[in-house]
This record gives C-alpha cells, sequence and structure tokens, in this order.
C-alpha cells in the first residue's frame, strides 16, 4: 500500500512537471500583448518587460518561474489587474467559487444519495422510472440551458433573487444575504451533481441489492430496511464516496459556466478573463491549479478505494 | 526430394479436379433463415428499443435540418437587418397557434397611438389587439396590447441616390405596389428628435406637457383620431416623384394641395417609405422568421441552422479521426504490450490530464490565425480525445490477445496485422463504436460551451456557433426570451437524443450491460 502511494505520487509530480513545463513553453512562445492602450507609457512597460525577464530565452525564463514559485510569486498582472499580485487577486476570488460550490455541493449529496437510493429501492417500479427519466434529462440537457432557465424564472418571471451575487464588502461568505444571491448558482450547479450522483447511487446499490449475501440476511430475520443499511449500502458506499471526495476536490475548481451566467467574480471568470485579455500570468497560474486539482482529484479517488474497502488491495495486478 | 514432390503438386490444372459426391444426393436440410452476424444481430436488438429509435430519428431529423436549410433559406449568417431586429417567432401556417410574432406589451395613451397609427395609411394596424385598458393609482390609462412584432416597424426614412429613387419609382409603377410614403410635415425636426420619427405621421396634441409630446388628437370615447399631417406642397411632382400617390392625395380642396413624396438632400433623395415593401423591393421577399430574429436582425432559424452544420461537422469529424488514432494507438499498445504499453501509456495519461480548456486555449492563441479558429478547435479536440477509446480498446486487447483461438490463428501464420485487424479487433467492435457515437454530443457540448465563453471565437468569416448564439441571446433573457430559448431548446434535444441513442447502441452491442447507466 504504502509503496503504491509513493508511486502514485512520484508519478502525479512527473505528470504535473511535464504538463506545467508543455504549456510555460507554449505560453512563452506567444507575442507579448502590443502595448497601446490608452493612458500607458509605453517605454515604461518595456522596461519593465525587460526588468522582469521577458527578453530572456525561455529556458531562463523557465528557471526563474521555478525560483519565484518557490517564493509564492506568481508574477504581475499584465493586462487586468494591473501590477497587482497574481496570487493575490486569485486568492481574493478563490473563495468565491468555493462558496458557491460548497453549497451546491451540500445540498447535493443528501438528496442525490436519497433519490438514488430510493430509486434503487424501487427499481423497475414507477417511482424508479420517473427518477431514472428526471436524471436522464438533467444530465443530458447541458448545464447553461439549466442555467439560463434558472436565471429566467427565478431572477427574472419571479424576481425573487437578485441576478449578480453578494459583493464581500456587504456581507460575509457565510451569510442569508450571500447565502440568498448564490442561490440560483448553486442550484444549477446542484442539479447536475445531483443528477450525476443519481444515477450512480442506484446503479450501484440496485447492483448490490441482487447479491447473494442479501438474501442471506434476509433469510438470517433481518428486515428489509436492516439489512439495506447494515449490508447493501456499506457495500454501495465503496464505489460511491470516492466519486463525492472528487465531487469536494473539484469544488475547488469552480464551474467557468456557471460563473460567467451569474457572474460570479470565481476563478472561472479569472480564466476566462486572462484567456480573452491575454493575460499570460493570470493565466498560467489558472493551468497550474486547474492540472493540480485534475491530478489530484484522480489520486484522491484512487487511494481512496484502499482506504474505504480494506479488501480491495492497493497496486495489485 | 520433398520439394520434389511438393512443387509435382503445385501447379495442378484445374480439370483434374472433380467433385466425388456430385452425383448423389445431399439430405443435409437447407438452412432456412439467413445468417445473422453480429452487426444484424444488434440491429434487430436496437430496434426493439422504442426510445432509442425516437431519439435516433429525432437526430436525423435534426441533422437533415442542419443540412438542407443553409441551402434553402434566403437567410444567411451575413444576412442582417437593421430595423427587423428581436422578431418574434411567427409561422404563416400556424399563426392561429399563436405562432404569429406578436406579443402582449403595455403601453401609455402616447404609446397606443402611436403604435395603433402605424399601417394605418394602409388600413392596418400594428396593434392587433387590446387585451385591456387600465388606470393606475394616479389615473393615468395604461393599455394591455396585442402587438405584431413586424409590423410595429412600420415606416423609416431612407436616403436614395438620385438612380435608386428612379428605379424605387418605377417599380411602384410597375407592380402597382405603393412603396413611397408621404414625408410628415415635420420631418426635418422627428428625424433628429425620434428614431421612428418616419411613423409620426398624425397630428400630435399641442397639450405636449402631460402626453409627452407624441399622443393622437382623441374623440369622446377616448380613441385615438388621426387626422393626417403631411407635408405638403403646390407642385405635385416636387422632389422629381411622379409615381403612384396614396388614397386621398387629390390635391387637396384648392387643387393644389400635394403631399410630398421625398426631399431633396446632398446626396440625392430622403424618402420615406413602407419598410415591409421596400425590404421586399431590396431582398426579393417578404419579412417571415419562423422563430425571429436576433439583436443584429439575423434569421434565428438559419443561423441554427449553420450554427448546428458547424458543430455536427466539427463533432464528426472529430469522431471518426479519434476513432482511427484510438483504435491504433490502443492495438498498438494492447497488442504489443511491455514496455511499448508502458510508454505509451504514460503519454496518454499526460495528455490525459491536461485540462481541455487550457488545450483549446493554446491552439486557439497559437494556431487559429494560421489555419482559423475552427480547425485548430479540432485540433484541440483530437489532441486528448482519442485517449478514452484507445483505453477501451487496450483493455479489449488484453482480454482478448492470450485466448485460444488467438493462439491458433497465430500457428496458422497469421501477421500481426491480421491478429489485430481480423481477430481481436472486430470483438471490440461494439463498444468502440458506441463510445465513437458519444464522442459527438460531447464535442457540440464543449464547442458551444467555448464560444459562449467567448475562449473561441467562430463569428467572424460568416460563420456561428451554438454557444455565439447563446451568448448573443443573455442579455435579452428577460425581455426577448426567444433568442436564447431556441438555441438552448435545439441543444437540449441533440444531447437528450444522442444520450438515448447511445444507451440504446451500448444495449444493442452488449446486451449483458443492459440498464445500467454507465
Amino acid at each position: 500500500m504504502g509503496k503504491y502511494v509513493i508511486k502514485r505520487l512520484i508519478l502525479m509530480v512527473f505528470t504535473f512537471l511535464i504538463i506545467l513545463t508543455m504549456c510555460f513553453v507554449l505560453i512563452k512562445l506567444l507575442p507579448l500583448p502590443a502595448v497601446k492602450s490608452m493612458g500607458r507609457d509605453v517605454k515604461l512597460v518595456l522596461a519593465r518587460r525587460e526588468a522582469m525577464g521577458y527578453n530572456k530565452p525561455i529556458l531562463v525564463q523557465y528557471g526563474l518561474y521555478w525560483k519565484h514559485l518557490f517564493q509564492g510569486d506568481m508574477g504581475l498582472g499584465e493586462q487586468m489587474y494591473y501590477g497587482l499580485e497574481v496570487v493575490d487577486v486569485f486568492f481574493t476570488k478563490l473563495p468565491y467559487s468555493v462558496v458557491v460550490n460548497l453549497y451546491s455541493i451540500l445540498m447535493a449529496i443528501p438528496l442525490g444519495l436519497l433519490f438514488g437510493i430510493y430509486a434503487a429501492l424501487r427499481k423497475n417500479h414507477w417511482q424508479d422510472h420517473v427518477v431514472s427519466t428526471m436524471v436522464m434529462l438533467f444530465i443530458s440537457v447541458p448545464s447553461y440551458v439549466w442555467a439560463f432557465l434558472v436565471q429566467y424564472i427565478l431572477c427574472y418571471k419571479t424576481g425573487w433573487f437578485s441576478l449578480t451575487v453578494a459583493s464581500r464588502e456587504t456581507t460575509e461568505f457565510f451569510s442569508w444575504a450571500m447565502f440568498k444571491s448564490m442561490f440560483p448558482a448553486v442550484l444549477s450547479l446542484g442539479i447536475y451533481t445531483i443528477a450525476g450522483l443519481t444515477r450512480f447511487t442506484r446503479a450501484e446499490l440496485s447492483e448490490v441489492l441482487t447479491g447473494d449475501y442479501l438474501r442471506l440476511a434476509r433469510t438470517k430475520g433481518l428486515t428489509r430496511s436492516q439489512a439495506v443499511v447494515r449490508h447493501a449500502m456499506r457495500n454501495a458506499m465503496v464505489p460511491i464516496l470516492p466519486m463525492i471526495l472528487s465531487e469536494f476536490i473539484g469544488i475547488l475548481g469552480g464551474s467557468l459556466i456557471i460563473e460567467s451566467v451569474f457572474a460570479i467574480p470565481g476563478i472561472g471568470a479569472l480564466f476566462v478573463q486572462s484567456v480573452n485579455l491575454r493575460d499570460y500570468n493570470f493565466f498560467m497560474a489558472d493551468t497550474f491549479f486547474y492540472t493540480f486539482i485534475g491530478l489530484l482529484s484522480g489520486l484522491v479517488i484512487d487511494l481512496s478505494y484502499g482506504f474505504i474497502d480494506p479488501r480491495i488491495k492497493m497496486g495489485a495486478r | 526430394m520433398n520439394e520434389k514432390i511438393l512443387k509435382q503438386y503445385a501447379d495442378l490444372p484445374k480439370e483434374k479436379f472433380a467433385l466425388v459426391q456430385s452425383g448423389e444426393k445431399i439430405s443435409d436440410k437447407k438452412l432456412a433463415t439467413k445468417p445473422i452476424g453480429s452487426f444484424k444481430d444488434a440491429m434487430i436488438r436496437f430496434r426493439k428499443n422504442k426510445s432509442s429509435v425516437a431519439a435516433a430519428i429525432i437526430i436525423l431529423i435534426l441533422f437533415l435540418y442542419s443540412m438542407i436549410v443553409p441551402l434553402v433559406s434566403p437567410y444567411d449568417v451575413s444576412f442582417r437587418d437593421g430595423y427587423y431586429k428581436m422578431l418574434l417567432p411567427r409561422s404563416e401556417t400556424f399563426a392561429f397557434l399563436g405562432w404569429d410574432g406578436c406579443k402582449v406589451q403595455n403601453e401609455t395613451q402616447a404609446g397606443y397611438d402611436y403604435l395603433s397609427s402605424i399601417g394605418y395609411e394602409l388600413g392596418d394596424s400594428a396593434v392587433k389587439d387590446v387585451r385591456e385598458v387600465y388606470q393606475d393609482a394616479k389615473g393615468t390609462t395604461y393599455y394591455k396590447l396585442y402587438v405584431d412584432s413586424y409590423d410595429k416597424v412600420g415606416f423609416i426614412y431612407v436616403d436614395l441616390t438620385k438612380a435608386e429613387y428612379q428605379a424605387l419609382q418605377k417599380y411602384q409603377n410597375e407592380n402597382n405596389i405603393q412603396v413611397i410614403y408621404p414625408l410628415p410635415a415635420n420631418y426635418k425636426t422627428d428625424f433628429i428628435a425620434v428614431s421612428n420619427g418616419a411613423n409620426l405621421w398624425y397630428e400630435l396634441q399641442s397639450d405636449a406637457a402631460s402626453n409627452q409630446g407624441m399622443s393622437a388628437h382623441h374623440d369622446e370615447n377616448g380613441n385615438p383620431v388621426f387626422v393626417p399631417n403631411y407635408h405638403t406642397s403646390s407642385n405635385p411632382t416636387r422632389a422629381d416623384y411622379e409615381s403612384l400617390r396614396i388614397e386621398g392625395d387629390n390635391g387637396g380642396a384648392d387643387g393644389e394641395t400635394w403631399y410630398t413624396y421625398a426631399a431633396k438632400n446632398q446626396s440625392g433623395y430622403r424618402a420615406r417609405v413602407l419598410y415591409r415593401e421596400y425590404y421586399h423591393y431590396v431582398n426579393g421577399f417578404y419579412p417571415n422568421h419562423l422563430l425571429g430574429t436576433n439583436q443584429h436582425g439575423q434569421d434565428i432559424f438559419a443561423c441554427l441552422a449553420y450554427a448546428a452544420r458547424l458543430s455536427f461537422l466539427l463533432a464528426i469529424s472529430v469522431s471518426i479521426i479519434n476513432f482511427v488514432i484510438g483504435i491504433v494507438y490502443g492495438a498498438i499498445e494492447g497488442y504489443y504490450g511491455g514496455a511499448v504499453d508502458l510508454i505509451l501509456e504514460r503519454i496518454s495519461d499526460i495528455l490525459y490530464n491536461v485540462p481541455f480548456i487550457v488545450v483549446a486555449t493554446l491552439f486557439q492563441m497559437h494556431l487559429a490565425n494560421k489555419v482559423g479558429p475552427l480547425v485548430s478547435l479540432l485540433f484541440a479536440f483530437v489532441l486528448t480525445g482519442w485517449i478514452g477509446i484507445a483505453h477501451r480498446v487496450r483493455t479489449q486487447f488484453y482480454r482478448f490477445k492470450n485466448q485460444e483461438y488467438i493462439l491458433a490463428a497465430r500457428t496458422l501464420g497469421a501477421s500481426d496485422m491480421r491478429l489485430i485487424f481480423r481477430h481481436i479487433l472486430p470483438n471490440s467492435l461494439g463498444t468502440i463504436i458506441t463510445a465513437t457515437v458519444l464522442i459527438i454530443p460531447g464535442v457540440i457540448f464543449s464547442e458551444s460551451m467555448l464560444s459562449y465563453l467567448g475562449i473561441i471565437s467562430l463569428e467572424t468569416s460568416g460563420l456561428t456557433s451554438i454557444g455565439t448564439m447563446l451568448a448573443n441571446g443573455q442579455a435579452y433573457v428577460s425581455t426577448f426570451p426567444h433568442i436564447i430559448a431556441v438555441p438552448s431548446v435545439f441543444i437540449s434535444l441533440l444531447e437528450i437524443s444522442f444520450n438515448l441513442f447511445g444507451n440504446g447502441l451500448r444495449d444493442a452491442f452488449n446486451p449483458t450491460l443492459r440498464g445500467a447507466d454507465e
């Protein structure tokens, strides 16, 4: 087990480094954006670029990049947030993404599990068909369509919720006002998670429910609910829990689409902005972050199997 | 010695062979049914799945729509109209179902007068129905009107050169259609004051303060009375107008009061035209937008077809390329195994972990200027898209490559290529085809997402994409929801159908997985 974890970690670091190097080189190969916006001193900007080493060979810059990275420095804003530290801006944006996602997951997990279990227990009854059809619908229809629908109904037609997210200057992250302003976004994000979790839970649990040991449990006198809770659920949880875990890691990544539709100033919006304005420092920081999150969540899923179910031997062929 | 004998038998002439049992009666039973191959078997199973068949039909309809409409529609993406903007969906055949391009809106007295005056000159009105008249607490009267979004445009001023002006008059004479209408008396000022001043042809009330200066005269019941307020002149052919005249324009009581139809200006003539007829004159057809228009005056029905065609072509090419690369890569990995597998697996592992959004962006930044945004997007999808298929193929190869029948084929001298493509690959073709088909909705979704976010821009060079249409409509979610609803419904329908279709295919190819959702 320990050996497998170390092997996976080394592989992850290795992959991470290669991806980062590739992205760095590709970004540095792009021409720097022209300095022509109003009110900016061209000479000053060029001089600053020289001082930041933008004119050095790419390999030298790459070395510098790592040197600065270990000092917690990812450069300054070039085309947006002029002169501000990328890391600082990034960490003021991150909480918005995290909070929205956190709310949606906290809403989605119990509901998803509940619907999934219900559908599995009522398999091939009409309740199951209703749930399955809904899941099908919610998973197939793109998330932005749900977002538009939620926005149209909750924000325009009924006017119950505001269009934009409350500012941090006026309220705290974990306050009622913030939750209320975020609710449409939370709902549109949650729909998809609920549907995914329901489908997964239903599939796993209904497979477990056909097992022989469950029949034995019923034969030895356990009630149906006892058998389901004590035997079926525990086994069904083996693949479900890693999925929930990965959802929790995924909340860091945010959602590009939802943040764009509901104008949430999170890191997804930051990424889109950095692409449109060609700010390479921000772009690099976001790439760094997204890659890391992706790798981490894959790793956690794989490793968690071993922790959750001692019968699973990690790394065994 | 041995070789000699072999050689002797190598070139036996055909005549030396004779069938042993040719004279005897064969008592074997002839095969009564046709042989059913695995594909045919799968198709039979697929056809039993009603929802999947329905989904396949819907996909086919959407596909045909995206292919045929760009060929036959008079509109295309570059067709923009400055006046017929944000029109509501209208179908001439199904107008009675409420699909008539009309909408309920609340107006003040001035607004009611204005809307009902449009088209009054030709015996028509933009107001199709007055649903309700009510007064607020202050006693101001409001009208709930059912207004035609096409007729609402009414009249516009156009600046024509002399040649254009004469051609338009000639057109009027030949077809007996009134396009040019008299100028209002205050055309010089109201053109500046309000952009739609060409519609203010009637006398406005002097009592400007209480009526916003735009309401008409009213009779004792409060109904508007439109008194024409045209610019007149004693010269019937003023501004070189020698064509049809509207009713009532007969020189007036004194025989010298003729309406003026145009005014000369620096570049030629300014005329007031009925936009519907002028549109017909310019384009050769009357406006009819089945799904309305957006804020640029583009026909949504045609734009959607163009966008869908782009999505389909992109998605289908991506899935074909991924299919080929995935099979070759996965086959090499799975068949040769060992060090080859290890190295190739690491490469695909690394590629797999690069966030797609980053790949798409980098390709866009590097290649879009050289090969165009569409091709660079194709590259981005191909770069990582084949990994899933390669992985499936690899798994299948590991499963089959050590089985006895492969060993038998190898013993008979089958080459590597023959083993791969004849003996192992067909086993896994079902799952691979399913995976390949399911690439299509994924690509369509990702493409629409990227263009919606503005990360890729496909709007240049006469293209449009579903994402661009969604982004266009977002500013009008509250006022004109149809702009965003149409592409949303289209893509939802497409994704649902593809999912059902994919499930059906999977069940058909692999009945043991029936009902499983993954």
